[in-house]
């Protein structure tokens, strides 16, 4: 029975990273209607700052979970600005190509300036050790990417469905040309929300710092289980992505513990039968566009 | 078309040959014996990838050195005199690895091919070799494919192979006391090598592997696999994960709190780059195989000052085994006073070698395996590093005879 408990909360930590990046991927998909390849390297871009910023500015992981995401706002800002909003109006086909080589060109870079063994990272010592509990042991660090990625998820939840820039980010999704029809300036938040979305990625990346390898490699496989992620849970739902990125983490780690040779191909299983049942995802509307 | 192309290489060859006869060759050239006037010593190897760091461009550099010294040694008695190092970037693929070894054979004009990281990479060169019957010593390679069942009359394995690893540290960790094992490994070829050859030594040393467990590879999240592991109370847990796998398992291994348990790592295959670049802190107490490790004597650290200098970097062995084996090349071609492959090879074979990377070295005439004393290393804890790349602390020796094993269980049979 322990081992069971310490499989699910497992689980839920990886679960966490999907979460927080997927959700990034959601927002930017439900309201550019971009499909973001890039999601991957912003996220390693986000492990590496952290690491950067400790080893030349000793800033620890606190103080990047604070700066990453500003950076890697503005980062996003900047991609959006120069390069993503030119093709918004063609085939949504134009962005994911585009984002794509941007991915190659992130990641060559990043090679480029700081090799391929990866970066080193250390935790901050209030987050090393770990609680036993009743049998199952939970790492202190665990629990916190656990807690901490609710809170965020939960809070852009909060921000979507009970603020006034959610109503308008809501309504900009759900129907743009009513929107502007209505005076809402649909255009002034694209770029915010793609910035937004890139530093969630980057916020994930600061979280899988201390116990993920660093690498410049280290977005590729993540972006393929974030698509199953959004997949899964609905493209474009932001209760869809963060409820699938648990979800998934679950699966993954019950894979591992049970049939270890088909733990990530089951991830697969389940977005091939999730398609199967409901095309649109668990949490997708249902073909709602007319 | 492929014959015409054939032909057309052919004659753009012999025309460099005139070419340099005529116009590069002055007085006491020594071009005869040598295709094209020259010697190429090609490395192919990861340019790029995740074994960029501990071979790649460095290992290029290390074969300069190689040539560098050749040069020195020789001056003007030297059977050759141009010696080009050409670099080549396999990407870890087998099939490019195979299209890119023909064509340094046929059209690169390569006498020897060297470094080839990745076990089904450096297959696919040795049969290239086999073919064209020019030379190929690898050094990063660990399968005993290569001078086993495969093995050929061009190939040599110089630096280390699965069987040293695991009887390395697979034996040398049972006996001090771990003998219960569970055996973590990515599910291919190197993977299943490496658990194959670490169960024959724990079992042989008198432990029991009492459970395996495969993973996807490439793979991030390691904690259920780990939990999964350690939920059988093993003394040891062995992982046969390398690079930036290795690392994600590492980190998360020491998350888990195992360690606490008294449950000792293992790692079947670690890269003094990997120690650099996740901090001696996460991989203290650490034990693992080193066939060579820059600090064990004065020797090697002087030839280790050197390529720091180079590079800016200490040498992985994996550089060592590059700078040996174009050396022991080069003084095999002085020998033959020829580049012709199979002169080349008698001079090798059977050969007793001492130099930087090789102590008690011998270049086994019947599979063509280097075999050479190797260590068992523990890495440092932080307050024991004394300066940079100070990681190692050397547990014991393995000998040559104890750590490769003997030519006759090899399964190679030289028919070529």
């Amino acid at each position: 029975m322990s081992a069971v408990l310490q499989y699910a909360v497992q689980g839920l930590a990886a679960g966490s990273f999907y979460a927080l990046a997927a959700l990034g991927l959601a927002v930017i998909f439900g309201v550019l209607g971009v499909v973001n390849f890039a999601h991957g390297a912003f996220y390693m871009l986000g492990a590496v700052a952290a690491a950067v910023l400790l080893d030349t500015l000793d800033l620890t992981l606190w103080w990047s979970l604070l700066v990453v995401p500003v950076l890697m706002f503005g980062f996003g800002l900047v991609v959006e600005r120069l390069l993503v909003q030119w093709l918004l109006r063609l085939d949504p086909l134009y962005n994911l190509l585009l984002t794509f080589g941007l991915t190659l060109i992130l990641v060559e870079l990043v090679k480029q300036r700081y090799g391929v063994s990866g970066l080193p990272y250390q935790l901050p010592g209030g987050l090393q050790g770990r609680f036993d509990v009743a049998g199952v042991v939970l790492p202190r660090y665990q629990l916190f990417v656990l807690l901490f990625s609710v809170a965020v998820c939960a809070l852009v939840w909060l921000t979507m469905t009970r603020t006034r820039i959610g109503m308008i980010l809501r309504a900009a999704t759900e129907n743009p040309e009513l929107a502007r029809a209505l005076g809402i300036n649909v255009g002034r938040w694209v770029a915010p929300v793609f910035g937004f979305g890139v530093a969630l990625a980057g916020l994930a990346g600061v979280l899988a710092a201390p116990f993920r390898a660093i690498t410049a490699d280290m977005g590729n496989n993540f972006a393929i289980i974030l698509f199953a992620v959004v997949v899964i849970g609905g493209l474009g739902s932001i209760v869809g992505a963060v409820v699938a990125g648990f979800l998934v983490g679950l699966v993954e780690a019950f894979g591992q513990a049970y049939a270890p040779t088909f733990a990530q191909i089951l991830i697969f299983v389940l977005m091939a039968l999730v398609i199967l049942i409901r095309p649109a995802g668990l949490f997708g509307r249902q073909e709602a566009t007319t | 078309m492929e014959s015409k192309r054939k032909w057309a290489g052919a004659s753009a060859l012999t025309v460099t040959l005139l070419l340099s006869a005529c116009g590069g060759g002055g007085p006491g050239s020594s071009g005869g014996d040598f295709t094209g006037g020259k010697l190429v010593l090609a490395v192919l190897n990861d340019q790029s990838g995740v074994y960029k760091d501990a071979s790649g461009p460095n290992s290029v550099k290390a074969v300069k050195m190689a040539v560098a010294d050749y040069q020195k040694k020789y001056g003007d008695k030297a059977v050759v005199k141009k010696i080009e190092v050409t670099s080549t970037d396999h990407q870890n693929k087998p099939d490019i690895a195979n299209t890119k070894a023909g064509e340094l054979y046929e059209r690169g004009g390569a006498d020897v091919i060297l470094d080839v990281p990745t076990s089904s990479a450096a297959l696919a060169v040795a049969n290239q070799a086999k073919n064209h019957k020019k030379l190929f010593l690898d050094v990063s390679a660990a399968t005993t494919a290569l001078t086993g069942a495969q093995c050929n009359k061009y190939t040599f394995q110089w630096a280390y192979n699965t069987h040293l690893l695991a009887t390395g540290t697979g034996a040398t960790v049972t006996r001090n006391g771990g003998k219960k094992w569970t055996i973590i490994y990515p599910d291919y070829e190197f993977g299943q090598n490496m658990t194959k050859s670490f169960t024959a030594a724990v079992e042989k040393a008198g432990g029991t592997v009492q459970e395996t467990i495969p993973t996807p590879f490439p793979n991030e999240n390691f904690a259920t696999f780990l939990t999964k592991a350690g939920s059988g109370n093993p003394d040891v847990i062995g992982t046969m994960q390398a690079g930036g796998d290795l690392i994600n398992l590492v980190k998360q291994f020491n998350e888990s709190g195992l360690k606490d348990k008294g449950v000792e790592l293992a790692v079947g295959l670690m890269l003094i780059n990997d120690i650099h670049s996740l901090g001696v802190e996460q991989f203290a107490g650490t034990l693992f195989t080193d066939p060579w490790y820059w600090n064990m004597d004065a020797e090697a650290r002087a030839w280790a000052d050197r390529f720091l200098a180079e590079t800016g970097a200490r040498p992985s062995f994996e550089h060592a085994g590059n700078y040996s084996a174009a050396l022991q090349y080069l003084e095999a071609v002085q020998a033959a006073g020829t580049d012709d492959a199979d002169a080349v090879v008698a001079k090798l074979e059977g050969k007793k070698v001492n130099d930087v990377f090789l102590r008690n070295g011998e270049i086994r005439a019947q599979d063509h395996s280097v075999v050479h004393d190797a260590n068992l290393a523990r890495v440092k804890k932080p307050a024991d590093v004394k300066e940079d790349w100070d990681y190692e602390e050397i547990v014991t020796k393995i000998p040559a005879a104890e750590g490769f094993p003997p030519a006759e269980a090899s399964g190679c049979s030289m028919t070529s």
